[in-house]
């Protein structure tokens, strides 16, 4: 309490701090997905913690991380984009897909980058028609096919024909992003696609396993936020769903999602963006400079967990971003449209991820003008309840690039069409 | 003193009929309404538009709709949420072209059957146009009224809301069958000005939301002291008694439900298209909508065109208020001072009756004079650091801010109703009236 009151006397004399780069956080600490935001949160602003603490900051300049509360609801993302938008932001990271659809148009129109890493507006991908939106490492559309990729191999590697993949998805743009390439890809392939919507926030799920169990699909797809990805893990539990035939999205992935049921979560399948656990020297880094020196953010029990990992990913591209965005301009202190340029030109190699203490972390990519969603790839992560570990039982495998693809194309035109853009790139 | 009838003398029954027979409430609310349109739209910030303005607006919008079914009629309604997704889907079809075709096959021949395909509409006509579907869908749902009444009708109220949040799910042709089940408002101008879209200045989406608040909140109060909110709240006091005397219960009745989910049908239609500018039905119109503009009509006051607006200022607003005073502050003196002396004075005045209630125990005498310089001391103090406070925020982490918040505006919503259980507007009635006889109490 004494320290909260000498934190608000300080802030409440406090002048604005001088130029620094400015990241907003986007963060839900409270309500049904808060399992889910506070992990990416913590490690979201530990990174920026560490480049300050170690490094003195990105190429000189200090990183500032302006938290903001959204609970994951649209009006207060939209609040916090609004009241956050002029100290200098340079890009946006709303880990809300609802948000990513609102932010798309506003942040373009005022010139500030979006990402929206492995999840929003799939179609952003396409630099040509969406300037200011990246997605990289991945796409709704490019999981859905490495999950539909993973069950054919699991299923003879020729045809799904005769099986039935369950897909139960959060009741919102989020959860509907997969479908349309669900669709495509069970023309392709002949499996039969069963959709199961369940309603914020995600508690009551009786009704949906009780169809599954009558049904008995093949597979079951979970595209899943928050409190119902434990709902569904202890829900298939219930039924004696077979867990290795259960495969949620790169969303539906941590330990706050299997850990609630227990042993009976074991064996359940998800796909993955990056690395898991706390094997990378940026740990050793992050104790001697963060936690050792009482700066971790939120209650510090985040450390080495996959949403945790996921925050500091994204906290490392946009770092490496702006260290680009530096070289190309010339200037510490760069601005949204610099940071813009240093995303478009962000080249993950071997190299940078050695270098930030992440070897092997994730894979390599490169982003271009056309392409804002590279490289589309995931691994396949199963739980272990024993030892209550995620472990990449799969390499990383590439998307279905001959079914996303037209898909991105179909999907940014209407865009384009819609919002009277011509695409550039030429 | 200032506030008083005195010399103030009705000649006419156009002046005993008078919205506002006191000359000075007159004047105030002419001043503000001038404020509203003339000053303000050259203040008013993105920030300001999108998080303070805009969403009061179309809540009290909702909240008059709500508190003329609810409040004038006494038909409780659990289904706003519902019909603002009516209104909002409206708005969107009759803003992006209806188009309603189907396909026929004669003899192995596919021919494309066009019923209506009309052009994309401007927003103040597809706004109107999807309050009147909301009016039509409303009229419907309110059939139930004729027989059922109070917590068996807002059950009743309760199924149209699921059914129609669940109906904007399923039905493609509702969001033009976009890939996510998102309805996005295209750009639209109005006197060659964007309204919608993210190219739309802040004052222009403020200004057409105001007037939008303004003609309908007028239309409003003019209704409900008429021939027709007369015959609503004799059927809300008593039904049978309203029935004999020559009230006709279906009409009175489907006639609050028509014009309830057409301003309610209007906001909805607002929400999306002027301020979120895109949405999904089961996040935006889910159930929690409803309460929502129930909670709003209820701490306002039910019966109220004023306690209406006073009850969404109270929910809009009050979040983020605290909000911004808990984490970042207002960052200009010019509100942060203001908003400080406020809360400086509401806790000196707590001081004040704290301390002498506890003095009249210890010290009787000196109860009053200890009241008053506690009062004081704590007014000063909490004035001087509230104000430093709204300006640069308390810099409290979030989630701690946010739980605050929650905690702060339900113990003022019990404090307020304990006060005063017929809502904030019955409570500045009494103010009224009390200010009417000062300084002189009897």
């Amino acid at each position: 309490m004494k320290r909260l009151l000498a934190v608000a006397l300080a802030a409440a004399i406090a002048t604005p701090a001088a130029a620094d780069l400015v990241f907003p956080s986007l963060s839900y600490r409270t309500g049904p997905y808060a399992p889910n935001g506070i992990p990416f949160a913590d490690g979201y602003a530990d990174y920026f913690t560490l480049m300050n603490e170690r490094d003195g900051g990105i190429g000189g300049a200090t990183a500032r991380v302006l938290e903001c509360e959204t609970g994951y609801n649209t009006t207060k993302g939209v609040e916090c984009y609004e009241s956050t938008k002029g100290e200098g932001a340079l890009v946006y990271q709303p880990l809300s897909t609802g948000i990513t659809y609102q932010l798309i148009p506003k942040a373009s129109a005022d010139g500030i980058p979006l990402h929206t890493m492995g999840y929003g507006r799939t179609s952003a991908a396409n630099g040509k028609i969406f300037e200011w939106v990246f997605n990289y490492p991945g796409t709704y559309w490019d999981a859905a096919s490495i999950i539909v990729k993973h069950i054919l191999n699991q299923e003879g590697g020729k045809t799904l024909e005769g099986r039935t993949i369950a897909l139960v998805y959060h009741n919102s743009a989020y959860g509907k992003e997969p479908i349309r390439t669900l669709e495509v890809l069970a023309k392709k392939h002949g499996y039969d696609l069963m959709l199961l919507p369940v309603d914020h926030p995600g508690q009551e799920q009786k009704s949906t396993w009780l169809q599954i169990r009558r049904a008995q699909p093949s597979y079951v797809v979970m595209w899943g936020w928050g409190v119902m990805n434990q709902v569904a893990i202890q829900e298939a539990a219930s039924i004696r769903f077979p867990m290795e035939k259960f495969i949620g999205v790169w969303w539906s992935a941590s330990e706050n999602d299997t850990l609630p049921a227990g042993q009976a979560a074991d064996g359940y399948k998800a796909i993955a963006m990056h690395g898991v656990g706390m094997d990378f020297p940026i740990y050793a880094d992050l104790k001697t400079h963060v936690y050792d020196k009482g700066l971790a953010a939120g209650a510090g029990d985040q450390h080495g967990s996959v949403l945790y990992n996921r925050g500091m990913m994204a906290a490392m591209l946009a770092v490496e971003a702006a260290k680009k965005a530096q070289e190309i301009h010339g200037v510490a202190d760069i601005n949204a449209a610099q940071m813009r340029d240093g995303m478009e030109a962000l080249e993950i190699t071997d190299a940078v991820l050695e270098a930030n203490g992440l070897p092997g972390f994730m894979p390599t990519f490169q982003v271009t003008c056309e392409n804002h969603g590279p490289p589309g790839l995931g691994a396949i992560q199963q739980w272990d309840a024993d030892s209550k570990t995620w472990s990449l039982i799969t390499p990383f495998i590439a998307a279905d690039r001959q079914v996303v693809d037209p898909l991105i194309e179909e999907d940014s035109a209407a865009y384009a069409a819609e919002a009277g853009i011509s695409p550039r790139c030429n | 003193m200032f506030y008083r009838e005195a010399g103030e003398f009705k000649t006419s029954y156009a002046a005993d009929h008078a919205t506002f027979p006191i000359r000075f409430d007159f004047w105030r609310f002419w001043i503000i309404v001038a404020l509203a349109f003339l000053v303000v739209p050259f203040l008013v910030t993105d920030y300001w538009e999108k998080a303070v303005f805009l969403p009061f607006f179309v809540y009290a919008l909702a909240a008059i709709g709500l508190n003329i079914l609810t409040g004038y009629c006494g038909q409780v309604s659990l289904g706003t949420g519902g019909f603002m997704a009516v209104g909002a889907y409206g708005c969107y079809k009759f803003m992006t072209g209806l188009d309603i075709k189907w396909d026929r096959e004669v003899d192995g021949q596919v021919t494309e059957v066009v019923l209506i395909d009309l052009p994309g509409l401007d927003i103040v006509s597809s706004t109107i146009l999807g309050g009147l579907c909301a009016a039509l869908v409303g009229v419907l749902f309110g059939l139930p009224s004729l027989r059922i009444k109070g917590f068996y009708l807002a059950v009743a109220t309760l199924a149209a809301q699921f059914f129609l949040v669940w109906l904007f799910n399923k039905w493609s042709w509702a969001y033009n069958h976009s890939a996510t089940g998102q309805i996005t408002a295209p750009e639209s101008f109005l006197f060659g000005v964007a309204v919608t879209g993210p190219n739309a200045p802040p004052w222009a989406t403020y200004l057409l939301c105001l007037g939008f608040l303004f003609v309908f909140g007028w239309a409003a109060r003019n209704l409900v002291r008429g021939r027709t909110g007369r015959s609503w709240m004799a059927i809300r006091d008593m039904d049978i008694a309203a029935e004999i005397i020559g009230v006709n219960p279906l009409l009175t009745k489907l006639s609050a439900f028509a014009v309830s989910s057409f301003f309610i049908g209007m906001a909805g239609a607002l929400y999306f298209a002027v301020w979120q500018g895109a949405a999904e039905p089961t996040e935006a119109f889910g159930i929690d909508q409803s309460f929502e503009v129930l909670f709003m009509v209820i701490i306002g006051g039910l019966g109220s065109i004023f306690g209406s607006l006073v009850g969404a200022a109270f929910i809009v607003l009050l979040p983020v208020f605290f909000k911004n005073l808990m984490v970042t502050g207002f960052g200009a003196w010019i509100v942060a001072v203001p908003l400080g002396i406020i809360i400086g004075v509401a806790l000196g005045a707590l001081a004040f009756q704290l301390v002498a209630w506890a003095l009249r125990r210890i010290a009787p005498g000196a109860a009053t004079r200890g009241g008053a310089i506690a009062g004081l001391a704590v007014a000063a103090a909490g004035s001087i650091y509230f104000a430093g406070a709204a300006h640069s925020g308390l810099g409290w982490p979030t989630d701690i801010a946010e739980h605050m918040q929650i905690i702060t505006v339900g113990g003022l919503i019990i404090f307020f109703l304990i006060k005063e259980p017929h809502g904030i507007a019955a409570l500045w009635r009494t103010t009224k009236e009390r200010l009417r006889l000062w300084p002189f109490p009897h």
